[in-house]
């Protein structure tokens, strides 16, 4: 049996330094490798394209990627610059992300939550990518969105629309620069007012999926608040083609007005039902029918051909803007591809330019730095006038455009025309609002 | 009252579809024995066929004008349709105005010539085999050829409008004193389809050729036993249940922009329809279609939603289930078939 004689004095020198020797690594280590989620540690940072590549939206997911590609291709120092010569920051000098020359891969959400979340996990957990961003649906947005705050990485939103990406399922991790169904609302009202007056009968038909949801809810809200009155709402299957029974019953229901929240695919064969039971040429109420598309796609109007002409809807940019930053962005894609880029391939290339901007001005990838730097950011010169990234819930507010079906189109592109550019102080709106109650941002997660 | 005339008639409208795409399945199953899930893919050919004849309708030739500028500020290539330079802009717009309708000349051959292909060289492959492997082959195939179509035409929908003349509504219910306000061209696509129905009964009925196909779907073996090639027959039905309903995509294309997508769309739906008319039924093909349409408008009326939530989701296959468990061989299914 041994004799052991411990002092007072003998114990805390020995637990002095032992609890040093435990702490030291920790702090010299603060910042290093197991710091973040895959923190790039080579001359080269990967980011995650994640788009659909197959599905109904490949073609918006094939234009999102070429917008990608340039954003890499300016960020690397290639081309023209793109916008990154109108950006108001000026931290992006063209040499990649932090001096690490800008790598991508690519995943394909086929415009299915569980099929996005599996390429995103992919991208993250095999190829290293320390930003995910992409998509054109917000069931997708916001499934990936939960993704990414799990696994520690940042998510920079493509085209998602829907009040609940960044209201009552924002996370800390995710960013939004597209605008949403409440904004629609906000910028449309007033435009309707002017066009149809105080006294309309609206009937909604909605796709039957969050995103409908919440743009019924905005543009009800938006109407109703002018003097409309809504006299049905109607939810319709996401897979629905034929939406003529639909139509049918619009004919009687005593109203003088249709909306349609619909996206993509439906909104070609409702808007083209609606036409061809000759809503707008009826007379209702005393007035002449008109239908409203308050989410514009010009790649999706295109497949409605001539019958979105006259019509109008909102939509976050549109290639014919002539700011400086839409003009730049614009030579650049039309120079590259052949044809003038989408509102997916703007709001895509942005995101892009505006989180290796954020990376630069942080100093560090780490999506805690990244988030940070984001919030409240003011910025100019992308092609939407002077932006907020919003700090409580990583929103963008900006201008939104109001559009119409243009009656006698120059080319295959010019199918809309921009009606009014709606300053961003008529569609901004409190964080605590009804619309977009109920969620929590939460903390910011590094991962590792 | 109105309202109800008019889910009827959408209803015949969409049982026209429903019943045109079955009505060619029962032939090939009846005649062949072969589960053919590439049906819908047959369908959404036919409508890209009408997509192809319109593109080649609007070839042009390109001259540059000066005065006009492009989105990027170069000179505009303007685009004239060689149609319209050759006929004149009057005739030539008329050409393409009638893509659609000029369309069905333009898929006949084409389609009896994919059903052709089809059933030599790889449907015939799999007569012996089991029907889950005959599902599976045809399905793979359906999934390649919408995955090809999409290749070269896109995602989106692509739009395919009807002539001028046949575009608008027509007021049904005038004669009646009432305002049934209702599609021209969807009028059009019924009274099409009962054309076309009312053509393969027919062919079947009165033909030679009709009889001896009708006799080997009922004995296969006698009626080879007495010297005839049903086979060579039976390929040749094949090839006229798809050019069926590669029409019925043709003419379908206004009514809807057509995507690679639609086929599949159609197909779940026309199985069901098959199955709730009977296996093998010609006429139990037709009349189901059509039940179903109409069931499934009724079923989208705001008064029928505001009892049933979403019952316009599922009233398709609540009504298969209801009629096959007290039916279980469909309306007017035969006894015997795919009972063995």
């Amino acid at each position: 049996m041994s004799n052991f004689n411990a002092s007072r004095r003998r114990v805390l020198k020995t637990g002095a330094i032992a609890g040093a020797g435990v702490a030291l690594p920790t702090i010299f280590t603060a910042s290093s490798a197991a710091a973040f989620t895959n923190e790039p540690t080579g001359g080269t940072v990967t980011l995650g394209f994640n788009v659909p590549q197959t599905g109904p939206y490949a073609d918006e997911g094939a234009d999102e990627l070429r917008a990608y590609e340039l954003a890499v291709e300016h960020l690397n120092g290639g081309g023209d610059g793109g916008m990154m010569n109108t950006f108001s920051s000026k931290a992006l000098q063209g040499n990649g992300i932090l001096g690490k020359k800008v790598e991508y891969v690519t995943g394909d959400t086929q415009t299915k939550s569980d099929a996005a979340r599996a390429s995103a996990k992919s991208m993250i957990e095999k190829d290293g990518a320390v930003m995910i961003t992409g998509g054109s649906s917000s069931g997708v947005a916001i499934a990936v969105q939960g993704l990414c705050q799990e696994a520690g990485v940042i998510f920079m939103a493509g085209l998602t629309h829907s009040n609940d990406t960044t209201g009552k399922d924002k996370k800390a991790n995710g960013f939004r620069h597209f605008f949403n169904g409440y904004m629609s609302g906000a910028a449309l009202a007033p435009v309707l007012k002017n066009l149809y007056g105080t006294d309309r009968v609206a009937y909604h038909l909605t796709a039957d999926y969050t995103w409908g949801w919440t743009q019924e809810e905005s543009i009800a809200a938006a109407t109703e608040a002018l003097g409309w009155q809504t006299v049905n709402k109607v939810r319709t299957p996401l897979a629905a083609t034929d939406f003529s029974s639909y139509i049918a019953p619009v004919l009687n229901s005593g109203a003088d007005v249709l909306v349609l929240n619909h996206y993509g695919g439906n909104m070609v064969n409702s808007l083209t039902n609606a036409v061809q039971f000759g809503l707008r040429e009826k007379v209702v109420n005393g007035k002449n029918f008109e239908i409203v598309v308050p989410l514009y796609s010009r790649l999706m109007a295109k497949g409605a051909g001539e019958n979105v002409k006259g019509i109008h809807g909102s939509t976050n940019w549109h290639w014919t803007l002539q700011d400086e930053g839409s003009m730049a962005f614009v030579k650049s894609f039309g120079t590259k591809y052949g044809f003038p880029p989408s509102q997916a391939a703007h709001t895509c290339y942005v995101q892009t330019l505006l989180y290796a901007d954020a990376v630069e001005r942080a100093g560090s990838f780490n999506p805690c730095a990244v988030a940070e730097s984001l919030e409240g950011f003011e910025f100019d010169g992308m092609g939407n006038g002077p932006t907020l990234y919003r700090a409580e819930d990583h929103q963008c507010f900006k201008d939104v455009l109001v559009v119409r079906g243009k009656e006698n189109p120059t080319s295959e592109f010019d199918l809309l025309e921009v009606v009014e550019v709606t300053p961003r102080a008529q569609v901004e709106y409190a964080p605590d609002h009804p619309m977009f109650a109920g969620g929590n941002l939460g903390a910011c997660n590094p991962g590792a | 009252m109105d309202a109800i005339l008019l889910q009827i008639l959408n209803g015949l409208d969409k049982g026209s579809a429903y019943a045109l795409i079955a009505l060619g399945l029962t032939l090939i199953f009846g005649t062949l024995g072969v589960v053919n899930f590439a049906h819908g893919a047959l369908f959404m050919i036919g409508a890209f066929c009408a997509v192809t004849l319109q593109r080649i309708l609007n070839l042009s030739f390109e001259l540059v004008d000066e005065t006009q500028k492009d989105f990027l500020g170069n000179p505009l290539k303007v685009k004239t349709p060689y149609v319209e330079a050759w006929f004149g802009p009057d005739i030539g717009g008329s050409i393409i105005d009638w893509a659609v309708p000029l369309a069905i000349l333009f898929a006949i051959p084409i389609m009896i010539g994919v059903g052709y292909v089809m059933e030599r060289g790889l449907i015939k492959h799999f007569y012996k085999r089991p029907h889950a492997d005959q599902i599976l082959v045809t399905f793979g195939l359906a999934i390649v050829l919408q995955e090809v179509v999409k290749y070269f035409y896109g995602a989106n929908p692509i739009q395919t409008p009807a002539p001028d003349a046949l575009n608008g509504v027509v007021n049904l219910g005038a004669a009646i004193g009432m305002d049934i306000v209702y599609p021209v061209w969807r009028v059009v696509y019924f009274f099409f389809a009962v054309l076309i129905i009312g053509g393969i009964f027919s062919f079947l009925q009165f033909t030679t050729f009709g009889m001896v196909v009708r006799a080997g779907m009922a004995d296969r073996e006698t009626v080879g036993l007495l010297g005839i090639n049903i086979d060579r027959r039976f390929t040749i039905m094949f090839g006229i249940a798809a050019a069926v309903a590669g029409l019925a995509g043709v003419m379908y294309t206004p009514i809807n922009s057509p995507n690679y997508h639609m086929g599949m769309d159609f197909l779940v739906l026309s199985f069901v329809v098959v199955v709730v008319g009977g296996m093998g039924s010609l006429p139990g093909a037709v009349l189901a279609g059509f039940l179903l349409g109409v069931l499934e408008s009724f079923a989208s009326m705001n008064e029928v939603k505001s009892l049933l939530p979403g019952i316009d989701q599922i009233i398709i296959y609540v009504v298969a289930i209801i009629i096959l468990l007290t039916r279980p061989r469909g309306l007017m299914g035969r006894k015997g078939v795919m009972e063995e």
